[in-house]
């Protein structure tokens, strides 16, 4: 199978390879930052008694290599290899293409150096200080021209769903930074928001919910309308339901940021908003999820022998276990038992090791033959492997938070009868030790994971043109 | 107007807006143009198996003429 080549288009693919090698390493990267801070929270000395080694350091890096190298990197692969597919035309911009993955490469490095030495703006997932943030802003605009670029010059009369998608994720994403970022520059590292109080916490959230929303949901759900029916060699169950999911969910999710603040100094309607919101949310997600799994309707046979459609499928089932959660946790009497616990731990690597992570894994191993001349990946076996291996150290770590943040919420709440708190704090946080282990347990099978995807994928790249060919199943 | 009326108005008209997205969407007439859409993402693989397959029947022409030469 060598479409790259015979093709009627001259496709870029150099900058999507570039963009899939590269989210595979940050993978590892990510988790394996991740895997220390879990085993710190467990292992006190982990941090060596070094500054830019602490838990308060590593954890906003451990955040922004899964998000913002790791998932990023897979959608600027994903959206550059969708959109040239779909419109059957050559990525526009030419060395515009080359400079998103330069300067978007060059600001992983910077937030690995700043966010260490304790450089931070204090505000979650947009902790990187104003000099960074500009370069994010101006390697944001540069991918939008890339891609709308693309679009205008396209040779198919329609626009796919997926496009839709990538074009909504990046725009908002824009808005978001951008809007999120203001800020007064007091120093060459140092800033201050523009917004005040609770005002400031309203952004903020407002940013961090459509972070997951638009980065983590919008644009990974383009990566899903693409690969999901591209590997069931079938189209998707229902073009039209697509249409109304792309609608519903990005006028929905712009809302729902106050979830982040329920019982806080934010007024109290504006709580109640973002908590109907929310939960109206679950409508379109889970119209979205049917629609991915329901491709399959008639070819669930294909699961049994495709590890890289199973990647696929789990990934939306866990797509629909976290947007179950998510509007559940988002009503203010859930919120007051959840919020503050390792439940919301939970619920974020529900949604990023099992949805976020899988589908784009599934993604690149779809991606990597094609780009590199080969019938298949170097080993289906190691796929299968993987595939394995993640979902049990994803479970194993879902499945240890939720018992841990439940507890940690009722032990947080007990009142003796004269209005005394039962327990303190210090044995709440005894008490979630076991959890924390099995936590760690889980993370490293998710690393080991992550190293026998690179392997497998420096096999494949590495082995003769050609020489690697598609097995026929039936 | 005040800024509650106001307010009302505009959701109603992002309601009016959904609603008419779901009929266009779900109307009749769309509906073999949505199929061909969704269909569209395989239609450069099935165009490449064509010259493919035509390549190949070409090379096997070619032998046999050859071999009838001789």
């Amino acid at each position: 199978m060598t479409i790259s080549n015979t093709s009627a288009v001259d496709y870029n693919f150099d900058v999507v390879r570039q963009f899939t090698v590269m989210t595979v390493i940050w993978g590892i990267f990510g988790t394996l930052v991740g895997v220390l801070i879990a085993g710190q929270l467990i292992w006190p000395a982990l941090n060596f008694e070094t500054p830019w080694l602490t838990y308060s350091r590593l954890r906003p890096l451990h955040t922004n290599a899964v998000i913002f190298a790791f998932g990023t990197s897979a959608l600027f692969a994903t959206s550059y290899y969708v959109v040239q597919r779909t419109c059957q035309t050559r990525l526009f911009g030419g060395k515009l293409a080359s400079f998103t993955f330069w300067g978007w490469q060059a600001i992983i490095v910077a937030a690995a150096i700043t966010l260490p030495l304790g450089y931070t703006s204090s505000k979650e997932y947009a902790e990187l200080e104003w000099p960074i943030d500009i370069l994010i802003a101006v390697v944001w605009i540069s991918y939008a021209i890339v891609f709308f670029g693309t679009l205008i010059k396209r040779k198919t009369s329609h626009i796919y769903v997926a496009n839709w998608f990538f074009g909504g994720f990046i725009i908002t994403v824009a808005v978001l930074h951008i809007g999120n970022s203001m800020v007064i520059p007091v120093s060459m590292m140092k800033s201050y928001s523009i917004y005040s109080g609770a005002i400031d916490a309203m952004m903020q959230w407002w940013y961090g919910h459509n972070a997951v929303g638009f980065l983590l949901t919008a644009g990974f759900l383009g990566m899903m309308y693409y690969f999901v029916p591209k590997q069931a060699e079938r189209p998707v169950y229902s073009y039209r339901l697509s249409i109304v999911h792309f609608w519903a969910l990005i006028s929905l999710y712009i809302w729902a940021g106050p979830h982040h603040l329920h019982y806080t100094a934010l007024p109290d309607w504006v709580q109640s908003v973002g908590m109907v919101m929310s939960i109206v949310l679950f409508l379109p997600s889970w119209g979205g999820m049917i629609n991915g799994i329901m491709t399959l309707s008639g070819a669930w046979h294909k699961l049994r022998h495709d590890p890289i459609l199973r990647f696929l499928i789990v990934s939306l089932s866990f797509y629909g276990m976290s947007t179950f959660e998510g509007p559940m946790m988002a009503i203010k009497s859930v919120n007051a038992l959840s919020h503050y616990t390792d439940w919301t731990i939970g619920h974020v690597h529900s949604g990023a090791l099992g949805w976020v992570a899988m589908i784009s894994i599934g993604a690149m191993y779809h991606l990597i033959p094609i780009l590199f001349n080969q019938g298949r990946m170097y080993s289906i076996r190691l796929i299968n492997i993987h595939f394995w291996l993640h979902t049990a150290g994803l479970i194993l770590y879902i499945v240890a938070m939720w018992i841990s943040g439940v507890m940690q919420g009722l032990m947080w709440r007990a009142v003796n009868t004269d209005g005394t708190l039962t327990y303190s704090f210090v044995e709440s946080l005894t008490a979630s030790y076991p959890f924390y282990f099995i936590r760690f347990v889980g993370g490293v099978l998710v690393v080991i994971g992550f190293f026998l995807m690179a392997y497998n994928m420096f096999k494949t790249i590495g082995a003769k043109d050609g020489s690697l060919e598609a097995v026929e199943e039936t | 107007m005040d800024y509650g009326t106001l307010r009302g108005f505009i959701a109603l008209l992002i309601l009016t807006l959904f609603i008419i997205i779901v009929l266009w969407s779900y109307s009749k007439k769309r509906k073999s143009s949505f199929e061909d859409i969704a269909n569209s993402i395989f239609e450069e693989d099935l165009a490449l198996k064509k010259q493919t397959a035509q390549q190949n029947e070409q090379c096997h022409l070619d032998t046999e003429n050859k071999q009838e030469r001789k």
